[in-house]
């Protein structure tokens, strides 16, 4: 209801603040807060930047860096299926590996700590195929995917707790 | 009962802190003590100049205690200190109910050499007095049947801890009829992280002394495997970022890689003979059981399934492989005759058992077993499939039995750390070696040596 007035109330503010940024060499913090706050809707003025001009690699290089961020999936106790709610950063990393086919990424498999670490060996391994075959249905390339899997050996979590354990059984995409 | 643990931990205490102040694998009884022997380990004489640096009665007391079937009696409650069976005064050692004593001497002869001697009595025998003295050829002579053992050895200054453990073999072998297994040593993984290497691959005597560090390495090394004549481990390295089985020559410290496959390279185990190492390989998808023989290469597939299958170990004779499968849903133990391909599960108790081998004898399999969410050791007698829960401990594996098969070194947790554990094959007493610094893993007993 009083969103509407304020929304009236600053297309005529910012234009305003905006000449009295520029006609003055100091503007006050409020003017600045105001300012980065109501950029987005406006319509009467079109803000452009100049984009650098990022080489192909340097894209690559910038969407890696992204993957990197997000590059760990967890699993079950005992399992090796891929959850639902990691379907979407699958799809992030098959997209960016369809585009890039000579990018090669190794999927690490790992599990908690309970069991013996033979056993645990092969249910890394399962994990890390898992996530394999996800991405070659996902239309990646075999050539550029290779599994190993570190079992119980590579804990990121010591602690042995249900959350330890939780953070342990994951499959991680190294590029 | 907190009585009762109150009392075994003063003794434990006792006997323990002059023994084992030293040792980087402090020993700590957990459970069990009260059914040993009680037996007496006299401190050895010492004539000469230069004292060596070991204490043997120590050694032996230690070993034959942490082998729970002997209960050796604390220093101050001893009633004399002879050094030769002649004058042991028997009624003050009947009335200790000491079954028996070790009495001994070191000699100083020479630069760095001494002679050691040592005497192994029977109490009862020796306390039954007169009687010993018997006529032979027409002469009054005393006999001799209650010196269970003695014997003479020139060693140098850096023998005596090993003179010590044979003479703890043999106390063992007189008194109990089984070999002693106190001559052996252990392999296992110790893991340091934030350090540069933080991988490594240790041997140590069997009661954690005199470790010595085999190979350093930035990524995990797994599943160390004594070979028979125990001069070499086969082991599993991720040096390469993909693992690897290497073996290693202990003493010249030569490596050779015996399998690299794409996927899984695991758990080597060396067969009997000492020909072939019994592995798993995923490199045609999912892990199965193979042998490999090392000189010729030539490498049999044992199993076939869309399954887990892992942890091989081999039976006694060579014929049979004991393995941990999921085929039935679940990780169980199955038996596979190596001559006619005929498998078997072995395994019905428990959520799950994994990490079988046969004791030496054949006739039970130790195992890692799965109860409510519980990792414990448990063994099963193969006739009548009885299972027995043997720990008590938290998430323990990696089992590996002693060559005489009377104790089992496994791994499990204490507190936040990762570290050794002993358990008798009975059940009845544990142990337990801390690890100062770091998580301990995957033991491995060496055959005897």
């Amino acid at each position: 209801m009083n969103v509407n007035k304020v929304l009236k109330a600053l297309l005529i503010a910012v234009p305003v603040m905006t000449l009295a940024a520029c006609s003055s060499t100091s503007s006050t913090s409020a003017d600045d807060g105001l300012n980065s706050g109501v950029a987005e809707p406006v319509e009467t003025v079109q803000v452009e930047t100049a984009e650098p001009v990022m080489s192909p690699a340097e894209q690559m290089r910038q969407k890696l860096e992204a993957l990197r961020q997000e590059n760990t999936i967890y699993f079950d106790f005992d399992r090796a299926t891929v959850r639902p709610e990691f379907v979407e950063v699958l799809q992030a990393h098959g997209t960016f590996l369809r585009a890039n086919p000579s990018v090669r990424v190794t999927i690490e498999g790992h599990s908690d700590e309970r069991g013996t670490p033979e056993y645990n060996i092969a249910l890394g391994e399962r994990r890390a195929q898992a996530v394999q075959s996800y991405l070659q249905n996902l239309g990646v390339s075999a050539g550029q995917l290779s599994t190993v899997s570190y079992g119980e050996e590579k804990p990121v979590d010591r602690s042995r707790s249900e959350t330890g354990f939780a953070k342990n059984r994951r499959a991680v995409l190294v590029y | 009962m907190m009585m009762n643990v109150l009392k075994k931990t003063l003794i434990l205490t006792l006997l323990l802190v002059p023994g084992l102040a030293r040792a980087s694998l402090e020993i700590v009884i957990t459970e069990g003590i009260d059914s040993a022997r009680p037996i007496a380990i006299l401190p050895f004489s010492f004539n000469g100049t230069t004292r060596p640096t070991e204490n043997l009665a120590e050694i032996v007391s230690a070993d034959l205690m942490r082998s729970g079937k002997f209960s050796p009696l604390a220093r101050i409650k001893m009633p004399q200190q002879p050094n030769k069976a002649s004058d042991i005064n028997f009624a003050a050692w009947a009335k200790e109910g000491v079954e028996a004593i070790v009495v001994g001497q070191i000699n100083e002869i020479g630069i760095d050499r001494y002679t050691v001697s040592f005497e192994l009595v029977d109490v009862l025998k020796g306390n039954s007095g007169p009687s010993s003295q018997m006529l032979n050829a027409g002469k009054l002579v005393t006999s001799n049947e209650h010196i269970l053992d003695s014997r003479e050895t020139t060693i140098n200054g850096g023998q005596f801890r090993q003179y010590a453990h044979r003479i703890s073999d043999i106390v063992y072998e007189k008194l109990t009829g089984e070999r002693g297994a106190f001559l052996t040593k252990i392999a296992y993984v110790l893991v340091q992280p934030d350090t540069e290497f933080p991988y490594q691959l240790v041997v140590a005597d069997y009661d954690g002394v005199n470790e010595q560090i085999l190979l350093r390495s930035k990524e995990p090394l797994m599943s160390p495997s004594w070979s028979p004549d125990g001069t070499k481990l086969a082991y599993v390295t991720f040096e390469r970022r993909q693992a690897q089985i290497f073996i290693q020559d202990i003493y010249s410290g030569r490596r050779t890689v015996v399998s690299t496959f794409p996927g899984i390279n695991g758990a080597p185990v060396w067969s009997p003979d000492g020909e072939s190492l019994a592995l798993v390989l995923s490199k045609d998808g999912n892990p199965e059981i193979y042998t490999l023989n090392i000189a010729s290469k030539a490498l049999r597939r044992v199993t076939n399934q869309r399954a887990i299958d892992t942890e091989p170990s081999w039976s006694p004779d060579g014929n049979e492989l004991v393995f941990s499968s999921d085929r039935g849903g679940n990780p169980q133990l199955y038996s596979v005759n190596l001559v006619t391909g005929t498998t078997r599960r072995l395994t019905f108790e428990g959520e799950m058992n994994l990490a079988g081998s046969y004791t030496p004898d054949g006739s039970t399999i130790v195992m890692v077993n799965r109860m409510q969410g519980q990792y414990h050791i448990a063994k099963m007698d193969r006739q009548s499939r009885f299972l027995q829960v043997l720990t008590k401990t938290n998430l323990d594996e990696s089992p590996s039995i002693a060559p005489n098969g009377s104790m089992i070194i496994y791994s499990t947790m204490h507190g936040s750390s990762q570290v050794l554990a002993l358990v008798s094959m009975d059940g009845r007493f544990k142990a337990r070696l801390p690890a100062i610094n770091g998580q301990v893993k995957s033991p491995a007993w060496s055959p005897f040596l």
